[in-house]
């Protein structure tokens, strides 16, 4: 494989045991890089199996449909699927230019003393449980978006339109596009930070050379040559994004319709699942619930190679390293 | 290298030993197991670990998964018994290997209560409840609810109705009662642990139902009484089926299922019960256990426990905010638990 190409042809004095370690340190990381896709494979396959009586019932309409009734047994799985792309796509258009800002801040601005303080808080934020924001949400942030932040906007020019009408009541689709934004916050940060700090100073120190400001060394040095990879650090982010499920339950108003509103409440999928599986008592629902687990998995993956193929359409390359 | 081989037969020696302590406490004890409803947890807990004292031979586990889980896990003979808050249907009852029987244990209220300005005591009717969780009433100074408070100061606003979005035995008792106070309601809605509301925010759990009623200005939701007490929420007298308003207490619920119709396999419902005094939005809990037990220690000593249950353990019901069997009910349970075969 590739490896014997870097490594050193082995001379006659090394024996066969000291191949040994490379040897097994091969199959070691062979082993644990299957062992993910297995586990892929495996979480795919039993949802699938778990899924399989909805899909026989309901066909691929299952997606289109709006209908979620577990009296009549009807499942559909569209207002979900809404309501997790929505959310996430809210959360990152929120942290990615905070986090870039603050990355910008620690690396290019801020005092030599107060940048390990501040990557320190950041780190902790990271560490916050997720019920911890979700509680938060609803007793601190909810109260103030609806009683401020929201009657705001609704009473600036941004209420005509149709993005920010109806009544407000406080938890709505952008509450939880907002929790989700300070929970994927510390990854976005931390990642682009490193990024930032990748560059080389030579590039900067060019830029100056030039006669270039601040700012213009930060826009035409640093981000410029950092560029793919925040964009990255933004798909890890929207990764994580999607699968959020506690916060997201308790502030985003766990009410499957699809509307144009950012006010209104919304679902995603993997609130509906943490909220409804322990007392889902016919098949039918069960196995839809489990279908809901495989949408997810499906539209994760989708959205992650999306991001992939718009990166390399990008910049004509492959993601794994900075140019 | 010998140093290693030291620690490892030592090693090994402590683990023969944890394992045969491990082995002769499990000879020396039954271990039952069970799961399912949250909602009675909290007394089943007490009673276990009660239990525990009266006969030190038996270790009950008792894992709150959720109705659903516990009815999964009793048709498929992983645990001892399994707990419901709603009763078992006859398709899931068609699939159990042989005769599987309800136990009602303790019954609960769920209480209305609301967000609005100096907390007044509010008194509603199934009907306009019904509108209410319909989206047809709309705002607090509807004539309906006026209606039936005269002297209460209603504010201007709307109403912001809130509902379980999880799951839950509490949903179930309260679009049961719904069902059973409006027709409207029955056709377009129905009645499940979980339904596709028509109007309104959901909370998860009780806590997040609670939190929404307080966060929200104007807002009326349900919780279980239990939970409304220990946090201090208001909550509305309901008109009965004899046309009296009832506030929910442990006395009120009691006479409810006093007076409600109990078949034999003991799946009833008890909202809107006829008595005078009857709280109308109420529901019982279940125990689900095979009447032809599998391993006759662990079904001696299953039924001995719940004859226990039902002279001992019921009178730390009311304590817990639980409503206990009245008498005429227990009888009837007592003669059932007495048939169970091991």
């Amino acid at each position: 494989m590739s490896q014997s190409a870097i490594l050193p042809e082995t001379t006659p004095l090394t024996s066969a045991i000291s191949r040994w370690p490379d040897r097994s340190f091969r199959w070691l990381a062979i082993g644990a890089a299957c062992m993910v896709l297995l586990l892929i494979g495996l979480v795919g396959w039993q949802l699938s199996r778990g899924a399989h009586l909805a899909i026989t019932t309901f066909g691929p309409g299952f997606l289109a449909s709006s209908k979620w009734d577990p009296v009549t047994d009807e499942y559909g799985a569209w207002p979900f699927i809404f309501g997790t792309l929505l959310s996430s796509l809210l959360a990152i258009v929120i942290a990615v230019p905070l986090g870039v800002a603050t990355a910008l801040f620690l690396t290019e601005m801020a005092p030599l003393k107060l940048r390990q303080p501040v990557v320190t808080l950041i780190e902790m934020l990271a560490a916050v449980p997720s019920v911890i924001f979700g509680l938060w949400g609803i007793f601190m942030l909810v109260p103030w978006l609806r009683d401020h932040l929201f009657q705001w906007i609704a009473h600036s020019w941004l209420g005509y339109l149709p993005f920010f009408k109806g009544p407000i009541y406080g938890v709505s689709m952008l509450a939880g596009g907002i929790v989700v934004a300070i929970m994927i916050l510390p990854i976005v940060t931390s990642v682009s930070r490193e990024i930032l700090r990748s560059v080389p100073n030579l590039q900067r120190e060019a830029a100056y050379a030039l006669g270039a400001t601040h700012w213009e060394v930060i826009r035409i040095a640093v981000l410029s040559y950092a560029g793919r990879g925040i964009f990255g650090a933004a798909v890890l982010g929207l990764g994580r994004a999607l699968g959020e499920t506690m916060a997201v339950t308790m502030v985003i108003g766990n009410r499957p319709e699809v509307s144009a509103s950012l006010f209104a409440p919304g679902y995603t999928l993997a609130s509906v699942i943490a909220n409804e599986f322990t007392e889902a008592n016919s098949d039918l629902y069960i196995s839809s619930l489990f279908e809901l687990g495989l949408v997810l998995l499906v539209v994760t993956f989708l959205v992650n190679a999306a991001a992939q193929l718009m990166l390399r359409t990008l910049t004509g390359q492959g993601m794994g390293k900075i140019k | 290298m010998l140093h290693a081989k030291k620690i490892l037969s030592l090693a090994l020696t402590g683990l023969v030993a944890v394992a045969s302590v491990a082995v002769a406490s499990v000879a020396a004890q039954t271990q039952i197991t069970g799961a399912g409803a949250t909602f009675p947890a909290p007394i089943y807990t007490k009673w276990f670990s009660e239990y525990a004292k009266v006969d030190p031979t038996v270790t009950i586990n008792y894992q709150p998964i959720g109705s659903g889980g516990g009815q999964k896990q009793i048709l498929a003979e992983t645990v001892d018994f399994g707990a419901s808050d709603g009763p078992m249907s006859d398709e899931n009852l068609a699939k159990a290997p042989r005769a599987l029987w309800h136990i009602p244990t303790v019954a609960g209220a769920v209480v209305i209560s609301y967000n609005l300005p100096d907390s007044p005591k509010l008194k509603l009717d199934g009907e306009t409840l019904a509108n209410i969780f319909l989206g047809k009433i709309t705002n607090w100074r509807d004539p309906a609810i006026t209606g039936q408070n005269p002297g209460v100061p209603l504010p201007d606003i709307g109403i912001v109705v809130v509902h379980r979005s999880d799951g839950s035995g509490t949903s179930y008792i309260f679009t049961d009662y719904l069902s059973n106070v409006s027709a409207d309601w029955k056709s377009k809605v129905g009645k499940n642990t979980a339904v596709s509301w028509p109007a309104g925010l959901g909370g998860k759990g009780n806590a997040g139902v609670a939190g929404q009623l307080k966060e929200s200005p104007g807002s009326i939701g349900y919780v279980e009484l239990i939970y409304a007490k220990q946090n201090k929420l208001p909550y509305a007298d309901l008109k009965n089926s004899s046309g009296n308003y009832i506030t929910p207490t442990i006395e009120s619920v009691v006479a409810a299922l006093a007076t409600a119709t109990i078949p034999d396999d003991f799946r009833f419902s008890m909202v809107n019960a006829p008595g005078a005094d009857a709280y109308p939005i109420s529901g019982v809990t279940w125990l689900l256990v095979y009447e032809q037990q599998k391993d006759p220690v662990k079904g001696q000593k299953l039924v001995e426990f719940l004859k226990w249950a039902y002279s001992d353990g019921e009178k730390m019901a009311a304590s817990l905010d639980y409503a206990p069997l009245p008498d005429s009910v227990k009888e009837r349970v007592l003669k059932r638990v007495g048939e169970i075969k091991y």
